[in-house]
C-alpha cells in the first residue's frame, strides 16, 4: 500500500543507497577516468528518469527524447562555442569572432539567434525552456487530439529524423554533421581537465538528485496518481471530469526538461554536442535505459542508464562485435522475461527475501504501482 | 596490380606475408638497421611516462568495426596491422616491438572521444592510428591535444585544420581537388560543372573549393548547378533529370556510403553511361573499396581523383598488395585511405627513429621533413603544416573494379589546408 | 530557370520527372506493404523491418552468385528465382520470430516495438559477421539495366519499370489474399474482433502467425528489388524505417488503400520539391507536411476507425 507522504521508509533508503553510490561509492572506487565516463552516464539517467515519467507512469512513450537531449545540449553548446570563439583564438578565420564552422561556411556575421548565448544565464534558461517549447507544440497538437500509444511514438521519431536533417543540412548555424565541438571554458573555468570534469561529476549527481526529487513528488502528487489512472484506464479519468490532455502535456514537457538538463550536461561532461545524439538511435537507446531499470522506477531507470552504458563501454572494450548482440538480446530479454526491469526483480524477487530475513513481518509484496498498461 | 597466385593463401596473420613486405621495404630504407633494444635505455626514450618497455611500445588502433561506418573503416584497420606486422618483422622501432590496443569508436563521435580518452589516459599509447570521419577527428582533437597524444589520421579531408598533435597522412581538399579540375578541363575541353553531394562538411566544403576554383581560376567555366542530398538518401532519379536539364559536361559527384551504390546504379540506369558519349562523372569519394558495394560494371568510364590506386606500377605497390592480400585474402582491395592508413605506422616509426625518442614533443619536432620513400603511393614527405606532399592522379574505373590511371601531376602537389583565395 | 529551353525539352523533362515520381511511389509502396499488413492488421510494430528486407537482399546476391557460377547460361532469370527464395526466407524468419517472440507481445504493442529493435541489431550483427561489413555488389541481368529510349529525350529506365511492375502485382496480389482469400477473411475478421473470430473457430493463433510471416515475405521480396537501385549492407535497412513507418501511419493503420494513396502522396511531394529545391530541404519539407498534417488528422488518411 501506498503511503500518502512525500516518500515511504523503503523509498528513503532507496534514495539513500544511490546517493551514497553516487557520492561515496563510485568515486572511491574509480579511477578519473571510469568516474568521467560514470558521469557520461549520469547525463543519460536524466533522460530515463523522464520517460520512466512520461512511459512508465503516463503511458506515453516517446521515441523522440534525443531532441530533447540535443536541444539542451546545443543550447549549452552554444554558449561554450562563444565562449571559446573569441577574437584572439579565431585569429586566422576571415571572421575573427564568430565560431570556426561558421567561417567555414562564409558566415561573416553571428546569426541573430545565437545572439543570446552570449548570456550564460539566458542560455541556462534555453536549456530547460526550448525543449519544454518543443515539446509543448507537439504535445498540443498531439494530445488535445486523442493522438496516443504507438501513433505518437512514431510521430515523436520522425521528428528525431527530422531534427538530424536539419541539423547537418543547415551547417553554418548549427556546425553540421561534426557537431559543436571544441568547447574549452565556463565562464573562464577551463572544463577539460581532470579535476574539472570530477567536479562536473558531483554537480551532475547533485543535479540528478534535484530531478528525482522533483519526479517523486510529481509522482506522489495527485498528478502522479491521476496520470497511473489515465494510464490504465484514459476514458474513466476523462468521464470523471478531468482534462486528460493537459496532464499529459505537463508531463511531456517535465520529461522534456530532465532531458534538456541532461543535454547540457553532456555537453558540459564530454565537451562536445553533435547530431548523433539526436537521431533516431540514441532516442531508442535511451527508452532501453528506461526499460531496463523498470519503467515504473525512477530510481530503477538511473540504475538502468549506468548499467546498460557501463555494459556497453566494457563489452565493446572487450568484445566489440559482440557488443551488438548483447544489447540486442537485453532488449528482448528485458521485454519477454522482465517488464519491469531491474526494480522489478529487486521489488519482486530480491526485496521480500530480504524482507523475510529481517524481520518476521510479512512482507509486502505487490509492485510498486502494478504491472504496464496491458 | 600482382597477377602473381600465391601457393599458401590463408587469411589472418602469414609470416611469409609479414617477411615479403618487410624484405622489400627495407631495400631502400633511409634508417640506420638494426637498432637493438639495449641501445636506447628506457627511461631516455621515454620520458613522460608512455607505455613503452625494455621490450615493447603500444600504440592504439581507433575506427570503427561496428555501425555505418564499419565498411569504410575496415581497410584502414587491415592496413595498419600490416604495417605494424611488418615493422616489428624488421625488428620494431628503437628495438622495441609494436603491440596494439585496438578500440571501437562504433560510428558513434561521443564514444571516439571516449576511447581516445581510454587509449590516452588509461593505457598511455605512444601513439594513435586511427578515425576516419572528420566528425570522429573533430571529436577527438580536443582530447588529444589536452593530453597531447599523437594521431596519425588517414583520410582525405575538407582541410582547415592544422592540429600540432595530428598528422595527416591523407589529402586535404586542395590537393584532391585542383589537379583533378584542371585536367579534366585541359584535356576533355570541359567547361561546365554539376556539383553533388552528401550533405556534410566533406562535400561542402570540397564543392566550394572546386566552385571558387572552376569560376575564378579556369577560363570560361561554370557550375550550373549544386545540390546536396542527405546522408543515406536512395533515391536520385530528381537530381539525374535535373542534370539532363543542365546538361553539364562534367558531373562531379562527392556522394558517400549507400547512397552511392544507389546513385551510380540509378545513373547507369537512366542512361548516363560514363563508358559512352555525354557528361563525364568526376568523382573524389569512391575508391576500390567502395565499389565492390557499387558494382564495377556500374561506375565503369567514371573518373576518380585520388592519390593511391591499386594498380600503381611501381615496386613499392607491388610488394604491398602483395603482403596485403596474403595476410588478408586475395578477395581483398585496397583503396586510397587504406594506404594512407598503412602509411601512418611507418611515418611514426621514421619520426621516432630521428628523434631517438618516443615522447610525443620530440616525436612532433622531429616530424616535419621526414621523408618516405618506400611508399605505395611513391615518394611522400611531411610537410610543415602536418600534411603529406604527394602526388594527385587520376583514374578510370574498370568493370573489374580497379581504376586504370590515366594522368598523375609530375610534382609532388603542397598541402594547403588554409587556402588562400578559397575561403 | 527554364528560360534557355524549349518547350519540348521541358516536356521531355517533366515527362522524366513525372515518371521519377512514380518510381519512387513504387519503392514506396514495395517498402510500406509488409509493414501495412503486419501494424494495421495486427498492430505490432515491427522494428526490424528494414532487415528483413536486407535479408531478401542478401538472399538475391547469394543467388546471383549460385547462378553465376553452376547456371550462368540462366543467369539472365535468376532474379525471379531470387525474389521467390527472399519471400521465403524471410517469411520463414517471419514465422519463427513471431512464434517465438511476438505472440507473447501482442497485448504490449509497445513493448514489441522494443523486442523487435533487439531483434533488428541482433540481424545487423549477424550479417555483419557472416556477410562481412562491406557492401555486398549484387550483379543484375544485363537486359534490366540501362534505359528504354521512348522518344529522343525521353528515357525510362529499365529498373525503374521493373520496381513498378513488382510492386502494381504485388499490391495486387496482397489485395486478391486479402479481400478475396479465406486467410484475408480471418484476418480481418479478427482484427474487428478477436474474441468473436476466435469463438466462431477461426484459429487466430496461426492466422496471426501466417500474417506476420507473409508480411515479412513481402518485405524480403521489396529488399530483393531493391538490390538494383540500392546498396545491400549490414545498416542499409535502417535507411528504410522511418519513411517506411510514415507512409503506412499517413496512410491510416488497417488500409491497405490507405497505405497505397500515402505513399503515392508522399512520393510526389517529394520528387516535385526535390526537382525545385535541394535535396535536404526537399526531405525536411516533406517529412514536416507529413507530420503537420498527422497533427491535424492523426488517424491519417484513411482509417475505419479512431484509434487510441
Amino acid at each position: 500500500m501506498q503511503s500518502s507522504a512525500f516518500m515511504s521508509r523503503k523509498e528513503i533508503i532507496g534514495f539513500a543507497i544511490l546517493a551514497a553510490l553516487i557520492f561515496l561509492v563510485l568515486p572511491a572506487v574509480l579511477d578519473n577516468f571510469r568516474l568521467n565516463l560514470f558521469g557520461k552516464y549520469l547525463t543519460y539517467a536524466f533522460v530515463a528518469v523522464g520517460l520512466a515519467l512520461c512511459w512508465g507512469a503516463g503511458g506515453i512513450l516517446s521515441l523522440g527524447q534525443g531532441v530533447f537531449f540535443g536541444l539542451g545540449g546545443y543550447c549549452m553548446a552554444m554558449f561554450l562555442k562563444l565562449e571559446a570563439s573569441t577574437p584572439e583564438n579565431t585569429a586566422i578565420q576571415s571572421t575573427p569572432g564568430i565560431p570556426d564552422f561558421m567561417d567555414w561556411n562564409q558566415l561573416t556575421e553571428l546569426p541573430w539567434w545565437w545572439e543570446p548565448f552570449y548570456s550564460l544565464p539566458l542560455a541556462l534558461l534555453a536549456v530547460v525552456a526550448v525543449p519544454v517549447m518543443f515539446a509543448f507544440v507537439i504535445g498540443v497538437a498531439m494530445f488535445t487530439r486523442r493522438v496516443g500509444g504507438v501513433y505518437f511514438a512514431i510521430i515523436t521519431q520522425a521528428f528525431a529524423a527530422i531534427m538530424t536533417i536539419l541539423i547537418i543540412g543547415q551547417q553554418g548555424y548549427t556546425g553540421g554533421v561534426n557537431g559543436i565541438t571544441d568547447l574549452r571554458t565556463l565562464m573562464g573555468w577551463d572544463i577539460r581537465t581532470d579535476e574539472a570534469k570530477t567536479i562536473l561529476y558531483f554537480v551532475n549527481g547533485a543535479l540528478l538528485f534535484a530531478v528525482l526529487l522533483i519526479a517523486q513528488y510529481v509522482r506522489k502528487s495527485k498528478l502522479g496518481r491521476l496520470l497511473i489512472a489515465m494510464r490504465d484506464q484514459e476514458d474513466r479519468v476523462r468521464f470523471s471530469g478531468y482534462n486528460v490532455a493537459n496532464f499529459k502535456i505537463f508531463i511531456f514537457c517535465l520529461g522534456a526538461a530532465f532531458a534538456g538538463i541532461g543535454g547540457a550536461m553532456f555537453t558540459l561532461q564530454v565537451g562536445f554536442m553533435s547530431p548523433t545524439l539526436v537521431g533516431i538511435v540514441p532516442s531508442i537507446e535511451m527508452v532501453i535505459f528506461c526499460a531496463v531499470g523498470g519503467r515504473l522506477s525512477i530510481l530503477g531507470a538511473v540504475y538502468g542508464a549506468l548499467l546498460v552504458n557501463w555494459a556497453k563501454t566494457s563489452l565493446s572494450e572487450s568484445f566489440p562485435e559482440l557488443w551488438l548482440l548483447g544489447l540486442g538480446g537485453l532488449f528482448i530479454a528485458v521485454v519477454m522475461f522482465f517488464p519491469n526491469g531491474l526494480a522489478g526483480v529487486w521489488s519482486e524477487k530480491i526485496e521480500p527475501r530480504l524482507l523475510a530475513l529481517f524481520s518476521k513481518k510479512k512482507p509486502d509484496t505487490s509492485a510498486p504501482d502494478g504491472a504496464p498498461a496491458e | 596490380m600482382s597477377n602473381e597466385n600465391s601457393d599458401n593463401k590463408v587469411n589472418g596473420v602469414s609470416r611469409r606475408a609479414v617477411l615479403a613486405g618487410g624484405t622489400a621495404l627495407t631495400a631502400s630504407l633511409f634508417m640506420p638497421k638494426n637498432l637493438r633494444a639495449q641501445d636506447f635505455a628506457t627511461a631516455d626514450i621515454n620520458t613522460t611516462g608512455l607505455a613503452v618497455t625494455d621490450d615493447t611500445v603500444t600504440i592504439g588502433i581507433l575506427h570503427s568495426v561496428t555501425g555505418t561506418m564499419a565498411i569504410s573503416e575496415t581497410g584502414s584497420v587491415q592496413a595498419e596491422k600490416l604495417a605494424i606486422e611488418q615493422i616489428n618483422a624488421q625488428g620494431g622501432i628503437l628495438g622495441r616491438k609494436i603491440e596494439y590496443i585496438q578500440e571501437d569508436g562504433a560510428s558513434d563521435w561521443p564514444t571516439f572521444a571516449e576511447k581516445a580518452r581510454k587509449l590516452l589516459v588509461n593505457d598511455k599509447v605512444a601513439s594513435v592510428m586511427g578515425c576516419w570521419t572528420s566528425a570522429s577527428r573533430k571529436a577527438v582533437l580536443p582530447v588529444f591535444e589536452q593530453h597531447n597524444g599523437f594521431l596519425y589520421y588517414p583520410t582525405f579531408y575538407e582541410g582547415l585544420e592544422q592540429s600540432p598533435n595530428v598528422i595527416y597522412t591523407g589529402q586535404e581538399a586542395t590537393q584532391q581537388i585542383i589537379a583533378g579540375l584542371d585536367w579534366v578541363n585541359q584535356t576533355k575541353g570541359a567547361k561546365s560543372f554539376y556539383l553533388l553531394g552528401s550533405d556534410y562538411i566533406w562535400p561542402r566544403t570540397s564543392n566550394k573549393i572546386a566552385r571558387k576554383h572552376i569560376e575564378n581560376f579556369m577560363e570560361d567555366c561554370k557550375v550550373v548547378g549544386e545540390e546536396y542530398y542527405p546522408l543515406g538518401h536512395t533515391q536520385f532519379n530528381s537530381v539525374i533529370n535535373k542534370i539532363r536539364l543542365r546538361k553539364p559536361d562534367v558531373i562531379y559527384a562527392i556522394v558517400v556510403g549507400g547512397s552511392n551504390v544507389a546513385f551510380y546504379k540509378q545513373l547507369k540506369a537512366a542512361g548516363i553511361d560514363p563508358t559512352e558519349e555525354g557528361p563525364i562523372v568526376l568523382t573524389i569519394s569512391v575508391t576500390e573499396d567502395e565499389i565492390r558495394g557499387i558494382g564495377g560494371e556500374n561506375i565503369e568510364g567514371s573518373y576518380a581523383c585520388m592519390k593511391y590506386f591499386q594498380s600503381l606500377e611501381n615496386e613499392n605497390n607491388i610488394a604491398f598488395v602483395k603482403a596485403f592480400k596474403e595476410m588478408w585474402g586475395e578477395d581483398i582491395v585496397i583503396g586510397d585511405v587504406t594506404q594512407a592508413a598503412y602509411l601512418g605506422p611507418w611515418l611514426w616509426k621514421a619520426a621516432v627513429e630521428k628523434a631517438g625518442s618516443f615522447d610525443v614533443d620530440k616525436v612532433r619536432e622531429a616530424s616535419p621533413g621526414i621523408e618516405l620513400t618506400t611508399a605505395p603511393e611513391g615518394y611522400v614527405k611531411v610537410h610543415e603544416n602536418h600534411h603529406l606532399w604527394s602526388k594527385t592522379r587520376v583514374g578510370r574505373a574498370q568493370a573489374d573494379g580497379q581504376y586504370e590511371v590515366v594522368f598523375e601531376t609530375a610534382e609532388l602537389v603542397e598541402p594547403d589546408p588554409f587556402p588562400e583565395g578559397y575561403q | 530557370m527554364f528560360a534557355d529551353y524549349s518547350m519540348s525539352e521541358l516536356g521531355a523533362i517533366f515527362a522524366m520527372q513525372g515518371f521519377a515520381g512514380l518510381i519512387l511511389f513504387s519503392v514506396f509502396v514495395l517498402m510500406a506493404l509488409g509493414l501495412a499488413i503486419i501494424f494495421g492488421q495486427m498492430g505490432v510494430i515491427n522494428m526490424a523491418h528494414g532487415e528483413f528486407m536486407i535479408l531478401g537482399a542478401y538472399v538475391t546476391y547469394l543467388t546471383s552468385n549460385v547462378f553465376a557460377d553452376y547456371m550462368p547460361a540462366l543467369f539472365g532469370t535468376y532474379f525471379f528465382v531470387a525474389m521467390l527464395l527472399a519471400f521465403l526466407a524471410s517469411g520463414a524468419l517471419g514465422l519463427l520470430v513471431e512464434w517465438s517472440l511476438i505472440r507473447h507481445l501482442y497485448k504490449r504493442p509497445l513493448d514489441t516495438l522494443l523486442a523487435t529493435w533487439g531483434l533488428s541489431l541482433i540481424l545487423q550483427q549477424t550479417y555483419r559477421s557472416v556477410f562481412g561489413a562491406r557492401e555486398v555488389g549484387v550483379s543484375i541481368p544485363d537486359w534490366m539495366m540501362g534505359s528504354l529510349p521512348l522518344t529522343d529525350l525521353i528515357e525510362i529506365p529499365i529498373n525503374g519499370i521493373f520496381v513498378m511492375v513488382l510492386a502494381v502485382s504485388i499490391s495486387a496480389a496482397v489485395y486478391v489474399m486479402m479481400f478475396r482469400s479465406t486467410w484475408g477473411k480471418q484476418v480481418r475478421a479478427i482484427n474487428q474482433n478477436r474474441v468473436m473470430a476466435g469463438a466462431v473457430g477461426i484459429n487466430t493463433e496461426w492466422t496471426d502467425r501466417l500474417t506476420f510471416g507473409i508480411g515479412c515475405g513481402v518485405a524480403g521480396v521489396a529488399g530483393s528489388a531493391f538490390t538494383m537501385i540500392g546498396s545491400t549492407g549490414p545498416t542499409a535497412g535502417q535507411l528504410y524505417i522511418v519513411d517506411t513507418f510514415l507512409v503506412v501511419v499517413f496512410g491510416g493503420a488497417g488500409s491497405l488503400l490507405g497505405t497505397i494513396a500515402s505513399a503515392f502522396s508522399i512520393s510526389q511531394a517529394q520528387s516535385i520539391m526535390e526537382f525545385f529545391l535541394s535535396g535536404s530541404m526537399a526531405k525536411v519539407l516533406t517529412l514536416l507536411v507529413v507530420v503537420g498534417i498527422l497533427m491535424i488528422r492523426p488517424q491519417g488518411l484513411f482509417s475505419l476507425k479512431l484509434r487510441k
